[in-house]
């Protein structure tokens, strides 16, 4: 006990002092215009709370270890010179089209928030009153992702956030939300917050494309009841290097099912963390990504942190995440299954793969399983490689021209992943675009 | 017409010499069939023909129909009509079949300056061709080579061979792994496929394959070189006796 004394009274102190993350934080929200809050008042006031107790993350922190958070700490971000987005995604099917510019809901630019089985109101409008059926999941879900381990930009969101989407769907939406995000100053620096919740047997389809701002911080909460049926689709292309953060905290009831799709190409540093909590039995959710990262456009660094939770019996995750970079990109993937006591007959899958198209690229894997029940399968794999030289010698041997080739492959890889989007006629547009994408960038090889 | 002179090869990373001064003319038309023990450099023949990296070429030369080969891509080598069936045909997930050969028929055209099929007619063409190979359209509509058999991907080596109608066909030996009625549909299909202005080179360790697929001339290679040259009944003699007293022979 003695030995344990000293050691106590050799740590230095801190009381008095501010720790760095908590400098930041106040510089940091001194640049900000807080909403004070109509009925999402009090869950602002406890994000405030809980962010001034955690403090933003330092370079130390383990959690960001592979993704320095420092351009996402600046108090602004730096002015962007962006090219015109192309937003040609989605259009081709009946969906109830959503806009927001600079992270505002446009009203003017969308359709009117009117469909069968489903409410729809910007959080701007509806914050303006006190009383509304989302204050009891504003930043609930948030608030509980926060264990154990802290997502401070997440909390930073429920506090700022100006604008968002509140969804609640009591029936089958028979069109698909999708909203689209565009750009006007640049120097935006985006928080939005949608709050998603699904009653009981209620379905819907939810389709994000754009490109946010300068730099953005985006949180999704969506609460899925009993048999509910939640596919969220994301696919963003940026022309140049912004700064993006985002945030899905699900929370999947008995028999529900979500499933999580995003594609991300090029120009980005990205973080996106998602919180599953399976808490009903028989449920399912799958999230999985698609990435192609040009090191050429902008520093392009894309980090996918997932934490799975399964709590209940029966059920079903899997994560399949694909990166392809060049010309220097990284890709991170930190993902973790936990499995709580009592959790028994949980079937888990994960997947992490990098395709690295030249040797400055890299791709960095954590996989972690935690399991405290024993009646499971679970697994993780992780791979990272380079083309298939004799698949590419296949292809070209049969007159494939070699940049063609390329793409093919990359599709080939990127496989798993498209897979995971049930609605063939989403997949085959992210699939047409993809490959137009590819192809664009294999003619011009080093520029944007 | 392929001619091959003096060709001397090794591989790129290693001073290796594989191919040591090969010799050889396949006319218009005609079936020359090569054989050899493991090692003697019959794989990287092919390799070398139709472009593959991690070989480089020493000396000598390599021509199709007049066209220098050596220099080319391995995509210019295939619009100029050259063809390897591989021994391993290669699985591309994700890839399907008929959206890979359209691709690669396509490719070809546009090479070689020739309009491209639309998909109407690429369609009509790839059933007629596919129905006389017995492959039915659940396989075209699967991935390339994912879940085949070794004679479904054989059969759709031989496919992918009517489909793009090259001038010269270098088959790597496409019996291995084969059983007697696989063999003996691949073989149909290669035979069906035979004109007077299209030549085979058909690489194997075995007699048998020749049974169905009947050569004009059989090369003995060894040591990167071939050693002699014959009728079908080369073949015969090398399946009675095995390599070992035709090389002592030989010197």
């Amino acid at each position: 006990m003695a030995d344990t004394a000293v050691l106590v009274a050799q740590v230095p102190t801190v009381e008095g002092k501010v720790r760095p993350g908590q400098a930041a934080l106040a510089a940091h929200l001194d640049a900000l215009d807080l909403p004070r809050g109509g009925f999402s008042r009090a869950a602002r006031q406890d994000a405030a709370q809980r962010l001034e107790a955690m403090g933003l993350p330092g370079a130390r922190d383990e959690y960001w270890r592979y993704t320095d958070p420092a351009p996402f700490n600046a108090a602004r971000p730096e002015p962007l010179e962006f090219a015109a987005d192309d937003a040609t995604l989605f259009t081709a099917i009946d969906r109830l089209h959503l806009v927001f510019v600079d992270g505002r809901f446009d009203a003017a630019a969308s359709d009117p928030l009117t469909a069968e089985g489903v409410e729809i109101e910007s959080l701007a409008a509806a914050d303006a009153g006190d009383d509304h059926w989302a204050s009891g999941l504003y930043g609930r879900l948030e608030a509980a992702g926060q264990v154990p381990v802290k997502r401070p930009f997440a909390a930073l969101n429920t506090l700022a956030a100006a604008d968002g989407l509140l969804i609640r769907v009591t029936g089958q939406v028979a069109r698909p939300v999708h909203i689209t995000y565009r750009r006007s100053a640049l120097d935006a620096d985006v928080h939005l917050h949608h709050v998603v919740k699904l009653e009981e047997g209620a379905e819907l389809t939810l389709l994000e494309s754009g490109v946010l701002g300068a730099r953005s911080n985006v949180v999704i909460e969506a609460d899925l009841a009993r048999g509910a049926r939640l596919h969220h689709l994301s696919a963003k292309r940026a022309k140049d290097p912004k700064l993006g953060l985002g945030h899905i905290f699900a929370r999947v009831g008995a028999e529900a099912l979500f499933k999580s799709f995003t594609l991300s190409v090029n120009g980005a540093m990205m973080r996106n963390e998602a919180v599953i909590d399976i808490a009903g039995d028989d449920a399912v959710a799958h999230i999985a990504a698609a990435v192609l990262g040009d090191g050429n456009i902008g520093r392009f660094h894309h980090d996918d942190t997932v934490f799975v939770i399964h709590g209940a019996e029966r059920c079903e995750s899997r994560q399949v995440f694909k990166k392809v970079l060049k010309n220097g990109a990284e890709g991170i993937f930190q993902g973790k299954i936990l499995v709580k006591p009592g959790a028994q007959k949980t079937d888990g899958y994960q997947i992490s793969q990098g395709l690295l198209l030249d040797e400055g690229s890299q791709f960095l894997a954590k996989p972690e399983l935690e399991i405290y029940a024993d009646d499971v399968k679970c697994s993780h794999g992780s791979t990272t490689g380079a083309l298939d030289e004799t698949a590419l010698f296949y292809l070209r041997s049969r007159g494939v021209p070699r940049e063609r080739a390329i793409v093919l492959l990359v599709l080939s890889f990127l496989a798993d992943a498209l897979d995971e989007i049930e609605d063939t006629r989403l997949r085959e547009d992210i699939l047409g675009r993809l490959e137009d994408w590819l192809t664009e960038r294999a003619g011009n090889p080093g520029k944007a | 017409m392929l001619e091959i002179k003096n060709l001397h090869v090794k591989l790129e990373d290693e001073d290796k010499q594989i191919l040591k001064g090969v010799d050889l003319t396949v006319p218009a038309g005609e079936v020359h069939a090569i054989m050899g023990p493991n090692g003697s450099g019959k794989s990287t023949l092919s390799y070398v023909l139709s472009g593959r990296d991690g070989y480089a070429v020493t000396a000598g030369e390599a021509a199709l129909d007049g066209q220098s080969l050596l220099e080319m891509e391995p995509e210019q080598r295939a619009a100029a009509g050259l063809f390897l069936a591989f021994q391993y045909p290669v699985e591309i997930p994700g890839v399907g079949n008929m959206t890979f050969l359209r691709t690669a028929v396509n490719a070809q055209r546009k090479a070689r300056g020739e309009e491209e099929l639309s998909a109407a007619e690429f369609l009509k063409l790839i059933r007629q061709k596919a129905a006389t190979l017995k492959i039915d359209s659940e396989m075209l509509k699967r991935a390339v080579n994912v879940g085949f058999s070794g004679g479904e991907k054989k059969r759709n080596e031989i496919l992918q061979m009517a489909m793009l109608e090259p001038s010269m066909c270098i088959l790597d030996e496409t019996d291995s792994g084969l059983d007697v009625d696989a063999m003996r549909l691949v073989a149909d299909g290669v035979n069906a496929l035979r004109r007077p202005d299209r030549s085979f080179l058909v690489i194997t360790h075995y007699q048998r394959l020749l049974d169905h697929i009947r050569p004009d001339v059989v090369h003995i290679m060894a040591d990167g070189r071939i050693v002699r040259s014959g009728g079908p009944e080369l073949a015969l003699e090398v399946e009675q006796n095995g390599y070992g007293d035709l090389l002592a022979e030989v010197g």
